[in-house]
């Protein structure tokens, strides 16, 4: 809290200490790579979106009316692909981590700056392949290219999807690997472990699953476009091959790969928590470690995807009960995160409507999780519209909803100007609404047995459809009003003060924008992580300021 | 692993800013540090990458062992051998080079950089006689893919199933094939890290490219040690 006051002459910052395009194409800045991030994921959000609005249009009547079976295998395979690996991946952790874990452990940047911009390169290399994909006929194989279906019978752009989410691998890996080493060797002093931000700590976690998980799915990726090119017999049953092989590699790394979805919006949730309840965080290490045991927890429980696929009872026995093990750590944050809000002195900004909404939502979802882990749960369910609301759950009540909870806590640092707090609230009620009007009929559809990745379904399911198809579009509108208001308060907000929320963390403690280098000297953290305690009964943050 | 920490030491309170410290670490020992523990994890990444296909091996090698060793038995031990024995020499010749930097003796480093990059090339080359001779004997898998009457080795009259020996023989030009693709990627790192040795970089204190870019070598040079004994010596006890 270097000063409260907002000064008239904008101060040099990352924004404005250079222009043109060069400077950004060329930036190691991490500040501005997290811009050139935010601005590219938004627009695969956009597409993804846009194939979602396509099927759900669809699937307003019972009639296959609006696109062919074939055309709806595309949109619903390249919805999931694109949201999953051009958006939902690198979501939090190339945007707001990249910008704020170097900040947070009081470094100039990250480990490696260079490999930070490369990594973008590789990501746009990847998606100018998945657009060329789409252009030129997209795929229809389910994002989860299940064999031998994918190898030997698809007449679509299989090959070309591999090899887009095999290049959007590697940026993935090196955004992981960049963070592991900058929280282990670029903290400031004082900066210990136990006073890391819990943001910090989940993407630690998630870059653990980055790093060790990742290429398994870019091994996977190579087999299945050799065995297509060239019919090898590797997943074709006909030529000795196992396509359970290939569901055991791809399960490997793409059920940890929801954990790279969701734990760095945990982290976004308990740093917004106690900032809004004004209160230090109920359990910090358990909060952190648990963040580390879902990481491992979650690379043990991959087959609950293949409970009908064939696999062993026993193996599924197994399986199952990890899958339940995962739970713990799960619960041990929500339970955490209540016990925080218990007695606190809670505010309803925008960034705390996100945060409730995600304990609620990712509850559901993980709940509903526990129902499909079940054996005989599972047989019921398995491939229905319960499964899809479930992991919607996760990955839009869940990851989404800490997006966008993340985006308006940190919007003054990144942007230096105030997002307007009315209609971010409004936005954050129209969003869970239409979120849960989306996909609760979901769970109900599912249960009722409507199969997924039809594009026509029997005449009585169309009530719980139409209501889902009805939420989405308010779901729609939802999203476009951050988007517009964020645009709108770089020009027209009000320019903000260093520590808008008054909270904990060293992002806070410097100008906002930040300038290139952060901090204007080597700060020294002598406080613990969210001291609101202190920090409300006016003891200071003491940090070494330049002057 | 070479991790010669005897050279640095006497670095950390030489006031002299090294001009290869970049501005975002406080001292030239974290900027070290930082890049080996870097090249650690990419290690990590790509130990789950042959992961992958060590598994997929090891699976169908239990499944279709007597298959496997009839298709082991076609390709030629002693190529193997010898790379193998190519692949140890310039591991050593790697630590030699790194030893070079830390007595400042330039003929050295240069000389041994030169050599393991001769050692990589015979490599590369003795890998392509082979591929040649599979190339020949129609056991690339694909349309002229050919492994009828192949016999299964110590069971005479017991013949090889073509499909389970195509399978092993995707798997081996996969493994090698990446392994080889992996060895392009080094020939490139260390004609980048010549160049940088022949215009005086690399110095007693500073040298961490030389030794971050020995290990990504060094493991290159493990995955085939795994790699040897997996696909050429199947069965080959008597």
């Amino acid at each position: 809290m270097a000063t409260a006051t907002v000064p008239q002459i904008e101060r040099e910052n990352y924004l404005n200490k250079e222009y043109g395009i060069g400077s950004w194409l060329l930036t190691t800045d991490h500040k501005r790579i997290a811009l050139l991030y935010l601005i590219s994921i938004t627009f695969f959000f956009f597409i993804g979106g846009f194939y979602a609005l396509l099927i759900r249009l669809e699937l307003l009547t019972p009639a296959g009316d609006l696109v062919q079976a074939d055309t709806y295998n595309k949109i619903f395979t390249m919805h999931g692909q694109v949201m999953v690996f051009f958006f939902l991946i690198p979501s939090i952790p190339a945007v707001l981590g990249n910008f704020l874990i170097p900040i947070m452990v009081g470094a100039k940047d990250l480990a490696f700056p260079r490999i930070n911009l490369l990594s973008w390169y590789i990501y746009i290399v990847a998606g100018i392949l998945m657009m060329h994909c789409m252009l030129t006929g997209g795929v229809d194989t389910g994002w989860t290219f299940y064999t031998p279906f994918s190898t030997a019978f698809s007449n679509t752009k299989v090959i070309e999807a591999g090899l887009a989410i095999f290049v959007s691998g590697f940026s993935s890996i090196l955004t992981g690997l960049n963070f592991v080493v900058t929280i282990h060797r670029m903290r400031a002093p004082g900066m210990t472990w136990s006073r890391l931000p819990l943001f910090v700590w989940s993407h630690y976690a998630t870059s653990i699953i980055q790093i060790l998980g990742t290429p398994v799915i870019a091994i996977t990726l190579v087999l299945v476009v050799a065995e297509r090119a060239l019919h090898l017999g590797i997943f074709d049953p006909r030529l000795g091959g196992d396509p359970l092989l290939f569901q055991h590699l791809f399960w490997f790394y793409s059920h940890p790969a929801v954990y790279i979805m969701i734990l760095p919006s945990m982290g976004v949730v308990s740093e917004i928590i106690p900032c809004f309840s004004r209160k230090r965080i109920f359990g910090y290490s358990f909060v952190a470690l648990s963040s580390i045991a879902i990481a491992v927890f979650g690379f043990l429980v991959w087959a609950h995807h293949m409970f009908v696929a064939g696999i062993s009872v026993y193996a599924a026995l197994v399986f199952s009960i990890l899958s339940y093990a995962v739970a713990v750590p799960s619960a041990v944050k929500v339970f955490n995160w209540t016990a925080t809000l218990y007695k606190g002195s809670i505010h309803y900004d925008a960034p705390m409507l996100y945060a409730f909404g995600f304990v609620g939502l990712f509850t559901i979802g993980g709940l509903t999780g526990l129902f499909l882990s079940a054996l005989g749960i599972d047989m019921h369910v398995h491939d229905t519209y319960f499964v899809i609301a479930h992991f919607h759950y996760i990955m839009v009540g869940g990851a989404l909803m800490g997006y966008l909870g993340g985006m308006h806590f940190w919007w003054p640092k990144i942007s230096g100007k105030l997002y307007p707090e009315g209609w971010a609230r409004l936005a954050a009620l129209v969003v869970f609404l239409g979120f849960n009007l989306t996909f609760f009929p979901q769970f109900i559809l599912g249960y009722l047995g409507m199969p997924r990745r039809y594009h026509q379904y029997p005449p009585e399911f169309q009530v719980l459809n139409v209501l889902s198809t009805a939420g989405a579009s308010v779901l729609a509108v939802g999203y476009l009003m951050p988007m517009i208001y964020f645009l709108w308060s770089m020009r027209y907000g009000k320019p903000a003060p260093n520590n808008p929320w008054n909270a904990a963390g060293l992002e806070w403690t410097i100008q906002s924008p930040p300038t290139t280098f952060n901090f204007p000297e080597q700060p020294v953290v002598t406080w613990e992580a969210y001291n609101y305690d202190e920090i409300d009964t006016g003891h200071k943050q003491e940090v070494q300021v330049a002057g | 692993m070479p991790d010669s920490t005897a050279a640095v030491s006497t670095s950390a309170h030489d006031d002299v800013h090294s001009p290869a410290l970049l501005h975002h670490f406080a001292t030239p020992e974290q900027q070290r540090n930082s890049a080996s523990f870097g090249m650690w994890i990419f290690l990590g990444t790509e130990v789950m990458f042959f992961g992958g296909l060590f598994c997929a091996y090891l699976i169908y090698r239990r499944w279709y062992f007597a298959d496997f060793a009839a298709a082991s038995a076609s390709i030629d031990v002693k190529m193997g051998a010898i790379n193998t024995a190519v692949l140890i020499c310039s591991s050593l010749t790697v630590v030699l080079a790194i030893w070079g930097a830390e007595l400042r003796n330039r003929a050295l480093m240069i000389g041994m950089l030169l050599l393991t990059m001769l050692f990589g090339l015979t490599f590369l080359g003795i890998k392509g006689i082979e591929y040649k001779q599979k190339f020949d004997e129609h056991h690339v898998p694909g349309a002229s893919f050919n492994f009828e009457h192949e016999e299964v080795p110590s069971q005479p009259g017991h013949y090889a199933n073509a499909y389970h020996a195509q399978i092993f023989f995707a798997l081996y030009f996969i493994m090698t094939g990446l392994h080889a693709l992996h060895m392009v990627v080094g020939l490139g790192i260390f004609t980048w890290l010549l160049i940088m040795a022949w215009k005086g970089r690399f110095t007693p204190e500073y040298h961490t490219p030389l030794e971050i870019g020995g290990l990504y070598w060094h493991f290159v040079d493990i995955v085939w040690i795994y790699l040897f004994p997996l696909l050429y010596l199947i069965d080959r006890h008597k």
